[in-house]
């Protein structure tokens, strides 16, 4: 193939992503910039930032984040060598345990906090009940095994022989931590410290539903300004100011995570060993803090979906089929739990699709494809609330005679955008991944570039697309932060008829509404242990 | 001019250094030649281009007259054995040695047959049900040769093939090669840093250092 014809190739190849992130994601960001910025004028926007309700929302965006990730690196870290570098029967076990809260969608992290704080519930005593506390609670169970997979395969590839050396030289077991395990792990905690602070930044639907409206972040700010008081300019601003806040920790992400790549390096080490008396003395009972954060909020849950006016019951799984009481949602969980999937089937292959194509340009494509790499990432410096407004502000006319607003298709699109990032996360080291000989060795037998893609690069990423497939469709299901915005009123998800359901007065909507979040709980982790399944299976043939 | 033949050949890195100059030599069919030279001489690079996996900067690969240096890898007709066989790990050794023979599209029949004379040939008949994963290395790089063999390419390129065994298997493996492409009659380019392997494998040595082939 000559050249010109060969970059027209890969130039037609990367249109439809680009094209697919300028109109939905560059677009709306655009709109917000104008909206915020121009509108009607500068003063304008200084009186949004100067109002006391905008300062005391950063100041408790800040706060929750600085909280949370202090949280989570406190509890992670013992976490991290109780589960990575001693060796003990039930350490997968355990594993598993910690991994699934972050898998689970917010809206069901943030009901079963609610289930545990609420005033009947088992925690209730406390009084927490919206406060700060719960929701930096709700942050670090979120959060933790982040930390703990972070930084635990750190301590698990440190090279044991280092400290014992140390030891040799007369330091004590103490003494060789400090001076040298610790500096060894430093790189990964940054790394993980700085995702934390990201995702803590960022936490719109547990805020929403945890807060109650009584504690306000610079997200559910923007969902106020949108949804009660109907004032898209300060809802532009305040999501500028998000913006900003989100791109500083992303950038502080990107640089800690850069340092804790080069730091690693090297050989390959197995640093872990047998589980000894006195682990249990100094590990095991901050991991066992860490498995009670994380089982008792669910037993919570479900037991709280379970409780009826006279005792226990299936009573509030039957009425998900009937329409709630005093008209919280125009219809039943049932057919929000349908929506929910048809959207997320249309996210999953639009997302998965074109992270499949960003994939191949980035890893097979000339080098000056690099840059779709970093615009199709974008979505992740930026929070899902900000996709949703921008996305409000744009949509919000017709086009080409197509009313926007009516169109369904907005969530999954939305949903798409938020899926994109990781999606392509998974992807791309995958297909870096596949040894470029086995390909030279496909064509020096006489296979052509297709037939090689079809044989070779195919067979060996099944299991990364099935993941990739299975996090965007987990992904969707649980999407709220950018839902609650697009969704419309009368065809609401799973997650925002939760939202909805436990937002409002009601004994019976409530229950619904913890027995909507179990099924959301359990159809996410369904989808993803399938598509573990399927990604084990096709290494194990 | 019959066989392989290789005129002022060049091969440029993307960073601009020169990895080749002017290379140039010939191989009849059926022989077997070596490019000796320590590692860094360019030798690998030399074949490389020779293959189709690398951009040749200056120069021409033709055989039997016919210029090759626009055809892609996949249409040349060149086998290539690596260092460390870069088997297919998700086929089997019989579904590796018949890779090939589907591409030519060779009816099933011929195919089963000729995956089992090839294995015998390289004296591992019965094995073709087993994986990758379960081949010590002598075995993974008999299977890379039974493989590059089997679509019957006009000259195999072999990079190292017995660098990462150990010294005794090396040399078993050197003789049991030399045999088997003298037996199938394919012309052979073996490159190695090892004196005594490209005088116990080939018929004729081609040194290079520093990119450069030297008489």
């Amino acid at each position: 193939m000559h050249g010109s014809t060969r970059a027209a190739a890969w130039g037609l190849l990367a249109a439809a992503p680009v094209t697919f992130m300028a109109a939905f994601f560059g677009w709306p960001l655009g709109a917000i910039l104008a909206r915020g910025l121009a509108g009607t004028d500068a003063a304008d926007a200084w009186d949004v930032l100067s109002a006391p309700w905008t300062v005391s929302a950063i100041a408790t965006t800040a706060q929750l984040a600085v909280l949370g990730t202090a949280g989570s690196l406190a509890l992670g870290i013992p976490t991290a060598h109780a589960l990575y570098r001693v060796r003990w029967r039930g350490r997968r076990v355990a594993r598993a345990v910690v991994t699934v809260p972050f898998v689970l969608p917010t809206v069901v992290v943030a009901a079963a906090f609610g289930a545990l704080f609420a005033r009947s519930g088992p925690l209730g005593l406390l009084h927490l009940d919206q406060s700060i506390l719960v929701i930096v609670l709700a942050l670090v169970f979120f959060n933790v095994s982040v930390v703990a997979r972070i930084v635990g395969s750190a301590w698990a590839a440190t090279d044991p022989s280092t400290a014992i050396a140390a030891r040799t030289l007369g330091a004590s077991r103490w003494r060789a931590w400090r001076d040298v395990t610790a500096p060894a792990l430093a790189p990964a905690t940054m790394a993980a410290g700085a995702v934390v602070f990201l995702f803590c930044s960022a936490s719109f639907g547990i805020v929403l539903v945890l807060g109650g409206g009584r504690v306000n972040t610079v997200e559910t700010q923007i969902y106020l300004q949108v949804g009660q008081f109907l004032d898209l300019h300060a809802a532009a601003v305040l999501a500028l100011v998000q913006v900003v806040f989100v791109a500083v920790a992303f950038a502080l992400s990107s640089i800690a995570g850069r340092r804790g790549a080069l730091a690693r390096g090297g050989r390959e080490i197995d640093g872990s060993r047998a589980a000894r008396r006195s682990d249990l003395m100094l590990t095991g009972p901050v991991l066992g803090i860490t498995l009670l954060l994380v089982l008792a909020p669910m037993l919570a849950l479900i037991e709280r979906s379970l409780r009826t006016g006279t005792g226990h019951g299936l009573d509030h799984y039957r009425a998900l089929v009937t329409l709630p009481a005093r008209a919280v949602l125009p219809v039943s969980v049932a057919q929000a739990a349908a929506n929910s999937f048809v959207t997320a089937a249309i996210a999953t292959v639009v997302a998965a699709g074109l992270a499949t194509l960003v994939a191949v340009a980035v890893t097979r494509g000339p080098r000056w494809i690099g840059w779709i790499d970093a615009f199709t990432m974008a979505p992740l410096g930026v929070s899902a609330v900000v996709i949703g407004l921008g996305m409000l502000l744009t949509l919000n006319r017709s086009v080409v005679g197509v009313d926007l607003r009516q169109s369904w298709w907005i969530v999954p699109i939305a949903q798409a955008v938020v899926a994109l990032p990781f999606a392509i996360r998974i992807l791309v080291p995958a297909m870096r991944g596949i040894e470029p000989r086995l390909r030279a060795a496909a064509a020096s037998l006489g296979a052509s570039p297709l037939r090689t893609w079809r044989t070779v690069d195919a067979p060996l990423l099944r299991g990364s697309i099935a993941l990739a497939v299975g996090f965007c469709a987990a992904i969707a299901l649980g999407e709220f932060g950018a839902t609650s915005f697009v969704a419309r009123p009368d065809r609401p998800t799973l997650p925002t008829a939760i939202a909805r359901l436990l937002g409002r007065p009601g004994l019976d909507n409530v229950g619904m509404g913890f027995a909507a979040a179990v099924v959301l709980a359990v159809l996410t982790g369904a989808v993803l242990v399938t598509a573990e399944g399927l990604r084990t299976r096709v290494r194990a043939a | 001019m019959s066989g392989l033949s290789v005129e002022g050949l060049s091969v440029t890195y993307s960073t601009g250094t020169q990895a080749v100059v002017d290379a140039s030599f010939a191989v009849a069919p059926g022989e077997i030649v070596s490019i000796l030279g320590p590692s860094g001489s360019g030798k690998s690079s030399l074949l490389g281009a020779i293959v189709g996996i690398l951009p040749i900067a200056a120069g021409r690969v033709s055989w039997d007259g016919e210029d090759l240096t626009r055809i892609p890898v996949h249409q040349r007709g060149f086998g290539l054995v690596f260092q460390d066989g870069q088997l297919f790990p998700h086929r089997t050794v019989a579904g590796n040695i018949a890779y090939g023979l589907e591409v030519a599209r060779v009816p099933r029949r011929e195919r089963l047959e000729r995956v089992n004379a090839l294995l015998a040939m390289v004296s591992l008949a019965g094995f073709g049900a087993r994986s990758i994963g379960e081949l010590s290395g002598g075995e993974r790089q008999r299977v890379a040769l039974a493989r590059s063999l089997a679509p019957r390419p006009r000259l195999i390129a072999l990079d190292e093939p017995f660098s990462s065994l150990d010294t005794e298997l090396r040399g078993r493996l050197a003789r049991d090669v030399r045999d088997v492409l003298h037996a199938s009659g394919t012309a052979a380019l073996l490159v190695t840093h090892d004196a005594a392997e490209a005088h116990a494998v080939s018929s004729r040595i081609v040194r290079i250092r520093e990119g450069r082939v030297t008489p």
